[in-house]
């Protein structure tokens, strides 16, 4: 039982990011690179919220207090990934002009960028939220996942996870976007968002569960059908990406070339 | 536990300088090419010349010295001036373009390092369990007391760093004069000491925490083809993905006896102590492992095989064979990269022979007057070379004689394996993930970033501060700060 609830929680929660990194991300280096650089700043944002949350004792029974800097926190590490990756831009272009990369070149797809970087942020999250609670489905004196109907603790533990990290991976291409665009009401979208998101699952504790999935759920496909418009993405090349099954461009290239073309007017 | 195994040089991180853009190099007489070329390789440069450890003149360092003299007065300031230019502009931008590839062939191997340690540590109970020291920390952290624990730590790794500094500066005088005999047996007796008996030692608690009954015969058997392998392939030759394994099992089984026989605290002292010990001795001037990686290159050798790991990677190797379908095809291509014939007029039998000399010639830009000869033979075969990858595998022991390598590519020591992997693994040592996990990811951070650094400097670094600076105030700041508020957090399913 504790193996099988192991790799079932285990797989529920990476399983699609498991995925996502073999066929979109490992086979180009600067993208791994790029992820761990984004897990890198989500984790030193953990570690100055974590730390401001030790620092005021008498808000440490407070949990909203500690999520809510520690929101904060992570969007303005957000948006210092996103200046760093814009001055690495130049270095960037040079490093993949290679051929056996020109198909997927990251620096003149700034949604893969955003898409790598945001992957990369939740990735890392829902691996620090998860590897303890992981690592006690397997330890001694577990308690059952479906025998106890009232805590389906680990189960739901593993589906947020699955959502924070396609959130996070959202979040960031919109307001990756929202930052080249200067569209600031995406970037307090985001925000808000993220803050709904992580309050929301405060009800957890209360084991209203229904909420909590329910609204954490509606939230990442909203977020998803956000950041496929921002990649102008329409029902059209969705279903032309679809009928390309066969070629060796994934989506977010078939729509990654006018978008750019979108931004570059924007800018201009 | 010997004391020669302190001296693996946790240190050497060599970008080769070698993809000397071959366009400069063509468009000048082979005089002139050479000097540019080592020009442009100077300061730091790695081209791996084995055949002049025995097939070349006499002194194959003060001739090529006379010869490049004699050029270099030959040629205009400001001809060379350009041309180094130009050679350094490009060969910045073909470094660049490969710089990712490089940072993720170092990444692999430290994670897989790590990963195996860190398995290691959390499944088999025999590495954190204490029975014994070494003799190098006398002091056993006993006391409950605070300071006494401080104090005790700190004399152990003040004894341990002092036993490290008089290994390596006795390997590097070993090294200057030329001992190669002595410092061979050193390393082999070290690797077979690593490779037969903490092996066994290794095997052994395996069998018993799985409880698998096992012979003694299957044993020997076991150990003595692994054992044997490994010592063919790290000293000699073999293939180079068998070479990398081997490393890294060596450098995992070293953490793992480090982290078994080093008291708690110590073991961070030492960490914080080597990290500050390899900064002093790759980057002052007459620090011992500088002067190591100069005279290496001065020489024109590698550095020892068993205590370097090169990234001049199979993966590359592939590429360049699949991308190649003429070299892929005739027996000569592949040949001349990784059969070792028996050297003397081996480089006048490839340079006849189309496909080797395109291999040897694009590969190296001769540094001396007699293989300037060679280079200017067959640059007409290296032009239709392309630029992609091509890296040779492996480094060979000096006393191989075998045709000139090089090796692009970037080298790490054995040591930043091994001082990494106790990292991570003393941090899963108490359970909990998310600490390891921190440093995991601040471990490769530090690579990442050092590795920008050596982008920047173009010299050897250092390769254990950054990371093991980043490792220690991550595992810290993460056990202390962020592990109680995650829990917390984790316990009420609230997520972030």
């Amino acid at each position: 039982m504790t193996a099988l609830s192991f790799f079932g929680c285990a797989l529920t929660a990476f399983g699609p990011s498991l995925s996502f990194f073999i066929i979109f991300i490992a086979r180009d280096p600067i993208r791994v690179i790029i992820l761990i650089a984004s897990g890198f700043f989500w984790l030193v944002s953990l570690l100055i919220s974590s730390g401001l949350w030790r620092a005021f004792i008498p808000l440490q029974d407070k949990l909203a207090f500690g999520l809510a800097v520690s929101v904060v926190l992570q969007e303005l590490f957000r948006f210092g990934f996103y200046l760093t990756m814009r001055k690495a831009e130049a270095g960037l272009q040079m490093v993949s002009h290679d051929e056996m990369y020109k198909d997927h070149n990251i620096a003149k797809a700034r949604h893969t960028l955003a898409l790598v970087s945001g992957f990369g942020y939740g990735l890392i999250g829902g691996a620090f939220t998860l590897v303890n609670v992981l690592a006690d489905t397997l330890g001694p004196g577990t308690l059952g996942l479906i025998t106890d109907n009232d805590h389906y603790f680990f189960f739901t533990s593993a589906y947020l996870t699955l959502c924070f990290v396609f959130l996070h991976t959202f979040w960031s291409v919109i307001f990756f976007y929202a930052c080249d665009a200067k569209k600031y009401y995406l970037i307090a979208a985001v925000v808000l968002s993220h803050l709904a998101a992580s309050s929301v699952t405060l009800l957890n504790s209360q084991k209203l569960y229904a909420a909590s999935l329910g609204t954490t759920t509606v939230m990442l496909i909203a977020s998803a059908i956000m950041a496929f418009v921002i990649c102008n993405g329409s029902l059209r090349n969705w279903r032309t990406a679809l009928r390309l099954k066969s070629s060796p461009r994934p989506l977010a290239h078939v729509v990654e070339d006018s978008s750019i073309q979108q931004i570059n007017t924007l800018s201009t | 536990m010997n004391g020669q195994d302190n001296t693996y040089p946790d240190t050497i991180v060599v970008l080769n300088q070698s993809n000397v853009p071959r366009t400069v190099v063509r468009a000048m007489n082979p005089t002139e090419s050479n000097i540019n070329v080592d020009h442009s390789v100077q300061p730091h440069r790695s081209r791996r010349s084995r055949a002049d450890a025995t097939n070349s003149p006499p002194d194959p360092d003060n001739e090529s010295r006379e010869a490049r003299r004699a050029a270099r007065r030959a040629q205009t300031e400001a001809e060379r001036t350009a041309a180094a230019a130009a050679a350094e502009e490009e060969e910045e931008e073909e470094e660049m373009k490969y710089g990712a590839e490089h940072v993720i062939k170092l990444f692999v191997p430290v994670a897989i390092c790590m990963l195996v340690v860190v398995s290691v540590i959390t499944s088999i109970e025999f590495y954190t369990e204490r029975a014994g020291y070494l003799i190098y920390t006398p002091f056993h952290e006993t006391s409950t007391d605070t300071g006494t624990k401080i104090w005790n730590s700190l004399a152990n790794a003040g004894i341990m760093i002092s036993v490290v500094i008089v290994m390596t500066v006795l390997l590097i005088t070993l090294y200057k004069y030329r001992c190669y005999k002595f410092i061979q047996g050193w390393l082999i007796f070290s690797s077979l000491t690593l490779l037969f008996m903490f092996s066994f030692i290794f095997l052994g608690e395996v069998l018993r925490t799985y409880n698998i009954p096992i012979d003694q015969i299957t044993v020997a058997i076991l150990i003595w083809n692994f054992g044997c392998v490994g010592m063919v392939c790290i000293h000699w030759s073999g293939p180079l993905f068998l070479q990398q394994a081997y490393l890294i099992a060596v450098s995992a089984l070293m953490a793992l006896t480090f982290i078994k026989y080093l008291p708690d605290w110590t073991t961070w002292a030492v960490l914080v102590a080597i990290s500050v010990w390899d900064l002093i001795a790759v980057l002052c001037p007459y620090g011992p492992l500088r002067i190591l990686v100069e005279t290496a290159q001065e020489r024109n050798e590698p550095i020892f095989p068993g205590l370097i790991y090169t990234s001049s990677v199979i993966y590359a190797y592939t590429i360049l064979l699949s991308d190649n379908p003429e070299l892929r095809n005739s027996p000569a291509g592949p040949a001349s990269i990784t059969a070792r014939p028996h050297a003397g007029a081996d480089i006048e039998r490839h340079t006849t022979n189309g496909e080797a000399a395109e291999v040897v010639a694009s590969t190296t830009v001769a540094t001396t007057v007699t293989r300037g000869a060679l280079a200017a033979g067959s640059g007409g075969r290296a032009e239709n070379a392309p630029a992609g990858p091509r890296r040779v595998p492996a480094p060979r022991p000096p006393v191989d004689p075998d045709l000139e390598e090089e090796e692009r590519g970037i080298k790490l020591g054995l040591g930043d394996f091994i001082f990494y992997s106790i990292l991570v693994g003393k941090a899963s040592s108490y359970g909990d993930w998310t600490t390891t996990l921190a440093c995991f990811i601040a471990i490769l951070i530090g690579l990442c970033l050092t590795l920008l650094l050596l982008a920047m400097y173009r010299k050897a670094l250092p390769a254990l501060p950054i990371s093991i600076i980043f490792g220690v105030v991550f595992y810290f700041s993460t056990s202390n700060f962020v592990t109680p508020f995650l829990e917390a957090l984790s316990s009420q399913q609230i997520f972030l």
